[in-house]
């Protein structure tokens, strides 16, 4: 595939969540045409679009950017298309925290606890996957370190499900845990807004260390590149923007891997121009797939996080076909 | 003396071994340097101390009078290029790209200039890349890639250029191509270009000077006649050499392995 310019991607890119914008505003179990729109507070439909599409569609930019963006990130840094903040135990991480305070109660007091939970815990999951991976960054070790971080936080959440006192908070763990977008308010968007911005612009700024890393470390050395900067911005932006979507709509998987893997031939595979595109693509995929679950033909609309789940295993599958092709 | 590279009793010491010893020596720009030595010497981590890439344990390097360790990081990359010895090239980039990285320190808030252009241009018609400059880089040959790794390190248009071991995997036509590319940029364009070698026959024949690390002892260091007399080569190498006269110049053969 030929490499076009950053620019170029990004402009098709805008170009497609601009219509899935104006489409998930009008998408769902009440279809509301354009009509409704124009009509201002006379059609009780107009109540839909801005009261519960709107914050439900600017959700699904903010998150599906900052997995995307984050998944890019870390793909560079690691040198491993095979990185995203699921794969890599982040996300488990920050989820742990969240399940933790679901756990105490402590969420319903204040608004903002649930989302600084989530951010310690990506933190956390962060400063534990550089420290376990140490400074050798070989993709094996990576990919290990990531795993064992996981496991063990899995394994916390497990154990917050085994021991909680009541159904009712095992039911809201599990719920939340599966990652959706439904039914979230304006108020979920004032949660996740500012570390989502914040976070996206720190890694926004790591594109030329990233660049240099395609030499390995030592390389980006040579080049002058500081990667104690590097690896700190990484870890502050990537739990940011993951701890506070990951405490709104729950563990959404496979957008931080997919969206920077597609995308990588468009940008000519330079992580750095590889960022922009991949904020936007990561929006546009989860707007796009929220969109179809909203229209679930049942009485529960399927999960987000579940529909993700159910793309990332044939998108698996196809990768491994592919790379057993080229090396056949 | 202040210009130019020096080591001050450089000292190195890796998972508890000795790996560099009280190594003193200096550079100046204009000359080949060649170091020498058997494997495990020191020579890629002499190298890596000079480059600023390694804090030695003991003793200082200086470039131009200031601590090569001291001098920002972005600072000392316009300074110095270093070629590593197995250079990780981790994404499939086109080789314009890949040589566009050797720019990293040159880049302005705005991205690569008309300046950092000529520059990565400059850098592939010096190493004849001009018609793979489009190709991705996984597509080259191993010759071609050695190339587009020493054109990224030209790009950078540093005073200095650090090289280990460059000449590894290549055949006998572009090793003498990419030896007498260094020895180029070293007389011509008046940089100072230090190599690590194992072929001690072009070692001989083209580079200024020779340094012979042995256990992490700088034990020669002069032109290349004086440094690698069979003596020295006896001690470090443990083999018997015999130096004929070529017809392109000094030929080293290794006879035996000294009882």
């Amino acid at each position: 595939m030929n490499a076009r310019s950053p620019w170029f991607v990004c402009g098709v890119l805008a170009a497609s969540l601009i219509l899935l914008f104006a489409l998930s505003l009008c998408a769902g179990r009440v279809w509301t045409p354009w009509s409704a729109w124009v009509s201002g507070g006379a059609d009780p439909r107009g109540a839909i679009i801005f009261g519960l599409r709107l914050p439900r569609t600017i959700l699904a930019l903010l998150v599906g950017g900052a997995l995307g963006l984050s998944g890019a990130a870390l793909q560079g840094y690691t040198r491993n298309p095979l990185a995203d903040p699921g794969a890599l135990g982040v996300s488990s991480a920050a989820a742990l925290g969240a399940v933790l305070t679901l756990y105490l109660g402590a969420a319903s007091e204040t608004g903002w606890i649930l989302p600084a939970t989530a951010m310690v815990g990506a933190g956390l999951g962060m400063v534990a996957l550089l420290a376990l991976a140490g400074v050798t960054s070989s993709i094996v070790t990576f990919i290990l370190a990531g795993f064992i971080i996981q496991t063990v936080c899995t394994a916390g959440i497990s154990l917050a499900l085994n021991l909680a006192p009541n159904p009712w908070a095992v039911d809201e763990i599990v719920s939340w845990l599966m990652g959706s977008l439904a039914d979230r308010s304006v108020e979920e968007v004032r949660i996740a807004a500012p570390g989502v911005i914040l976070g996206s612009l720190v890694l926004l700024t790591q594109g030329r260390a990233l660049d240099a890393l395609t030499l390995g470390e030592q390389g980006a050395r040579s080049l002058g590149v500081g990667l104690t900067r590097t690896r700190l911005s990484l870890a502050i932006g990537v739990s940011l923007a993951v701890g506070s979507s990951v405490a709104v709509t729950g563990v959404i998987g496979f957008v931080g891997l997919i969206v920077p893997h597609l995308l990588r031939p468009w940008v000519g595979s330079r992580p750095g121009a590889l960022l922009w595109p991949s904020l936007l693509g990561g929006a546009a995929l989860t707007l796009g797939a929220d969109i179809l679950v909203r229209l679930t033909p049942a009485a529960e609309e399927v999960k987000l996080g579940v529909a993700m789940a159910a793309l990332g295993g044939p998108f698996f599958l196809w990768m491994l076909m592919a790379m057993r092709r080229r090396l056949a | 003396m202040s210009e130019g590279l020096l080591a001050e009793t450089v000292g190195l010491s890796l998972g508890g071994r000795l790996v560099l010893d009280r190594v003193t020596t200096g550079f100046r720009k204009g000359e080949l340097v060649a170091i020498v030595g058997p494997n495990g010497a020191g020579k890629s981590s002499l190298l890596s101390c000079l480059a600023g890439l390694r804090r030695p344990d003991a003793g200082k390097v200086f470039l131009d009078g200031e601590i090569v360790a001291a001098i920002p990081a972005r600072s000392r990359a316009r300074a110095m290029a270093f070629l590593a010895q197995t250079p990780e090239i981790a994404w499939d980039v086109d080789v314009r790209t890949f040589v566009g990285l050797g720019r990293t320190p040159h880049l302005g808030a705005f991205g690569p200039s008309t300046e950092d252009a000529a520059a990565v241009d400059l850098a592939i018609a010096t190493t004849g890349l001009g018609d793979f400059a489009a190709r991705p880089i996984t597509r080259l040959s191993g010759g071609e890639r050695a190339r587009a790794l020493i054109a990224r390190a030209l790009a950078g248009q540093t005073d200095w250029l650090l090289a280990d071991e460059p000449l590894t995997g290549l055949d006998p036509g572009h090793a003498l191509d990419t030896v007498g590319l260094f020895r180029q940029l070293a007389h011509d364009q008046g940089k100072g270009v230090i190599v690590t070698l194992h072929d001690l026959t072009l070692a001989a024949r083209f580079a200024d000077r020779v340094l012979l690390l042995d256990r992490g002892c700088l034990v020669a260091d002069g032109p290349p006649g004086q440094a690698l007399t069979p003596q020295a080569l006896a001690m470090a190498y443990g083999v018997r050499t015999r130096t004929h006269k070529g017809a392109a110049g000094p030929l080293i053969e290794i006879l035996r392995r000294v009882d």
